[in-house]
């Protein structure tokens, strides 16, 4: 039988060093009795230092190994080094897959013991609590006093440096003391409880602000417990106030229910109600305002807003589109997604300026079908487009282009009908049931969904061809 | 009045707010600045209340004097209740102070609405920026946005917080109407529509401005109006689509003092607010549809079984599945499987045939899981009545029906 010395709370090193010999010299798990020593002066107050990772792995051991270790070893259990010392040997000795049968027995108790420790671990980076004192040269030292369950000081200091950089802290515990100085994190000997400050200015002010946060109509005790177990309340300084909101919930509760109902406070003023929906005479932005809540038809229900217009009043063009998609229904403006992008270079080329062109769409509302975590643009249907007509011809009726432009087959029908035919009308000038000058050509996400380079490069010569028209015959007077 | 009063009403104020998440963010300690603050990614829960929820933030209003009178709200401009006000500084040395403590893992600042929706979004921006610029905080920052401040303002908002949020507050439009009078549902899909594409922006372009990389959440009152569960779930469904949410709040109505004539008095709908939430968590995790969990026909969830549960009752031709052999989304799928344990599954019966008592060591609740499977050495029986094992399930969950 051999004999390992191993204190409580040694850590992962120590115990790597000692299964590394033990496994140099072939010791079976069942001749090795892990007994504890004394823990005191097991560690100084000396700087931790970052292992150089030279690793575990003379014996050649499953990745996962060494985070599981740490953590199992990390546990209040003396027999854990034993445990682990074990699955070492099993690892090593014929059963190199051992970490993913998950349900043998050492394997189960090893991860419940990886679980324990993770838990207590994130338990006290919650429930430390500080308190602060003055220290010799005036500026303030905050010292917390902590007891967890397990060996967790040694892996959370760093955790505490990072987010404390700026303090000057020490946290104790009954086995080991972390402090941070502001520069470099060092480690100590376990406290005791009367090592730490007893009280702090700021915790009357956090049990008020614990009192009421919590809403007494909702009492639900056992979801509290389950996450704030009572073993750490003797350090929480707000556990104090809990029997009595839990003693009084039910009747705080029972009473507003049960008041009665006073007179309004009449102290405020409320904001000017918005005043009644205006006719929309002449001008545009009172048109915009009420589209802003069409319901003509359904797509208003699961789009973001309407998206209306969009340009100078009286422009002489007016630039007509299908409907707006993704971006456009988020931002609540026409042609700004990808098919926006390419329209703009197209009529930079063509020698047009977006800013001088009154931008619109024939529907106004994006359509879409849920499609996985994105929404899939669908083209509005006949009565979708007959429902908001009314709106694009009020739009022409204010603006009274000289020139009307659209883009795809789905404006060009509302403006010439649904006989014409795009791809082969395209690019010439036609005459609108109303009598206003119209020419159609593709809509620029036709051009996007081309097969290839060469394709698409021939699509957006020609679209600017298209876009020339219109800026000929602006230059030109009336086309 | 003294800090601790103002720190009682305007934390009163603010409890009816569900989120206190601090999850979702960047991670960043303060090593490099020298400052105080850090953040993980996943969220620490600093102390429980007695409700059962988790204080992670603090959770305050800047003032809960409000200009609008929302039924619902306890702070709408007709309620009795006191009323308080901090200044910027206030809430910037509470934080710290807080935080130095360890009692928070940053700041949930929201407000009623005081002079113009512009004014109180830039008094909130203010609060963030000071704390990020003068005191180099690096710790967690939430900022509620108003809808109608312009969009500089809530540009420099998402500068400074780690998440933004605008609640949507009921499931409906009319429910909105009729209990909100000055809020307007598209003037709120409007701001979170441009809320995502900011977000989305700086996920995109690495150069771009650091803009809320925690993302945005809502909230939804649930028991307030007559909207149905299937409404609640219709209108998630559509937003964490359309927005890309970070997650939907369920705020059970809950009695408030000082309450509005025009709602119910009554103890708030717990059980429902949790039956929400475990449907959200079918929708967005395990492969569910709005349709699957509250079809036209059964437009409520029930109350004394899970919506999964509920689910697998009405689609017993479905069942039992073969743990050994069933693929990923149909493991999902199983009463009282959840994601963890199913992954776990199809990882061990690599090594190994499936067995009853496999699943017992993995922990897998049996009395739920039970009648819904195959292994190696199971098979429930073929025969058993649907009113029956809706009986047998109801009594294997009654444990957790208060847990979450």
């Amino acid at each position: 039988m051999r004999q390992v010395d191993f204190p409580p709370g040694a850590g992962f090193e120590a115990w790597r060093d000692a299964a590394r010999a033990l496994l140099r010299d072939a010791v079976p798990p069942e001749d090795v009795s892990w007994t504890t020593g004394p823990q005191d002066d097991l560690l100084g107050a000396t700087p931790i230092s970052e292992s150089t990772g030279q690793g575990a792995a003379q014996a050649r051991v499953p990745r996962e190994f060494p985070p599981l270790a740490r953590s199992v070893l990390a546990h209040s259990d003396p027999q854990s080094p034993a445990l682990m010392y074990r699955i070492l040997w099993r690892l090593t000795h014929g059963e190199p897959r051992l970490l993913e049968q998950v349900t043998d027995a050492d394997i189960v108790r090893a991860r419940a013991c990886e679980k324990s420790v993770h838990r207590d671990a994130h338990k006290m980076k919650a429930f430390v609590r500080f308190r602060e004192i003055a220290a010799h040269d005036g500026e303030p030292v905050f010292v917390a006093w902590f007891e967890p369950e397990h060996y967790v000081v040694e892996q959370l200091a760093p955790f505490f440096a990072g987010r404390f950089a700026g303090m000057r802290w020490s946290i104790l515990t009954p086995y080991r003391s972390a402090h941070w100085d502001g520069q470099e994190l060092s480690l100590g000997p376990g406290a005791l409880r009367s090592d730490a400050p007893q009280d702090d200015v700021l915790e009357d002010l956090w049990r008020t602000y614990y009192a009421s946060i919590f809403n007494p109509a909702r009492l639900k005790v056992k979801a509290m417990t389950q996450e704030m177990p009572q073993k750490y309340w003797k350090n929480l300084p707000e556990a104090r106030l809990i029997p009595g909101l839990v003693r009084e919930a039910a009747q705080r509760r029972d009473a507003m229910v049960e008041q009665a109902f006073a007179a309004p406070n009449r102290k405020i003023r409320g904001h000017v109600a918005p005043e009644a929906l205006p006719v929309p005479t002449g001008s545009l932005d009172e048109l915009r305002r009420l589209a802003h809540d069409c319901r003509r038809c359904d797509l208003w229900k699961p789009a973001t807003q309407t998206v209306f217009g969009e340009g100078p009043a009286h422009a002489r063009v007016m630039v007509i589109g299908e409907q707006p998609g993704d971006q456009e229904d988020l931002a609540g403006k026409p042609f700004i997604g990808p098919a926006g992008k390419l329209l703009d270079s197209a009529l930079e080329q063509a020698g047009l300026d977006r800013a001088d062109l009154y931008v619109t769409n024939t529907v106004k509302h994006f359509k879409f079908e849920p499609r996985g975590k994105t929404r899939l643009h669908k083209r509005a249907d006949a009565y979708e487009q007959q429902a908001c007509r009314p709106w694009l011809d009020a739009e022409i009726e204010r603006v009274k282009p000289d020139v009307i432009l659209c883009l795809g087959s789905m404006a060009a029908s509302a403006m010439l009908g649904s006989s014409f035919k795009l791809l082969k009308q395209r690019g010439t000038w036609h005459t609108g049931e109303d009598g206003s000058r119209v020419i159609a050509t593709v809509h620029p996400s036709y051009l996007l969904r081309l097969p290839d380079a060469s394709a698409r490069e021939q699509g957006f010569a020609d679209f600017v061809t298209d876009l020339r028209q219109v800026a000929d015959a602006l230059a030109k007077g009336r086309p | 009045m003294e800090i601790v009063q103002k720190l009682a009403v305007l934390a009163d104020a603010a409890k009816y707010d569900a989120s206190c998440a601090s999850s979702g963010g960047p991670k960043r300690d303060s090593l490099k600045s020298g400052g105080i603050g850090s953040t993980e990614g996943m969220g620490i829960c600093h102390a429980y209340a007695p409700d059962g929820r988790c204080i992670s933030l603090l959770k305050i209003l800047l003032t809960n004097f409000c200009t609008y009178d929302c039924a619902y709200c306890i702070n709408r401009r007709s309620s009795n209740v006191a009323r308080a006000r901090f200044s910027v500084d206030e809430v910037v040395k509470l934080t710290l102070d807080f935080y130095k403590r360890n009692y928070i893992e940053g700041l949930f600042l929201s407000s009623g609405i005081i002079r113009s929706p512009d004014y109180t979004m830039e008094q909130l921006g203010l609060v963030a920026r000071k704390l990020r610029l003068d005191h180099r905080f690096g710790g967690y920052i939430h900022l509620k946005t108003i809808p109608d401040a312009a969009p500089e303002l809530i540009t420099e908002a998402g500068r400074w917080a780690d998440r933004l949020s605008i609640n949507v507050e009921m499931p409906t439009e009319t429910g909105l109407a009729s209990l909100a009078p000055e809020k307007n549902l598209r003037d709120i899909r409007a701001a979170m529509g441009s809320l995502r594409l900011k977000i989305d922006e700086t996920l995109e372009e690495k150069r771009a401005p650091r803009f809320a990389p925690a993302g945005q959440s809502t909230q939804m009152i649930v028991g307030a109006d007559a909207a149905k569960d299937r409404d609640v779930l219709e209108t998630s469904d559509n937003l964490y689509r359309n927005y890309r949410l970070r997650r939907v709040y369920y705020s059970a109505f809950s009695p408030i003092p000082d309450a509005s004539r025009v709602l119910p008095p009554l103890a708030p709908p717990l059980m429902r607010e949790h039956r929400l939430y475990q449907a959200d968590w079918l929708l967005r995790f395990y492969g569910f549809t709005v349709d699957d969990i509250v079809p036209l026909d059964a437009p409520d969830l029930p109350a004394d079984i899970d919506p999964k549960t509920a689910w697998a009752l009405r689609h017993r031709e479905q069942f039992p599945v073969d743990v050994n052999r069933a693929d990923r989304e149909t493991l999902l799928r199983v009463p009282g499987l959840g994601v963890r344990n199913v992954e776990r599954l199809l990882e061990l019966r690599l090594v190994k045939t499936l067995r009853y008592d496999d699943l017992v060591k993995l922990r897998v609740p049996m009395k739920r899981v039970a009648p819904f499977i195959i292994t190696a050495d199971h098979r429930p029986r073929a025969d058993a009545e649907t009113a029956n094992l809706r009986r047998t399930q109801i009594t294997a969950t009654q444990g957790d029906l208060f847990g979450a």
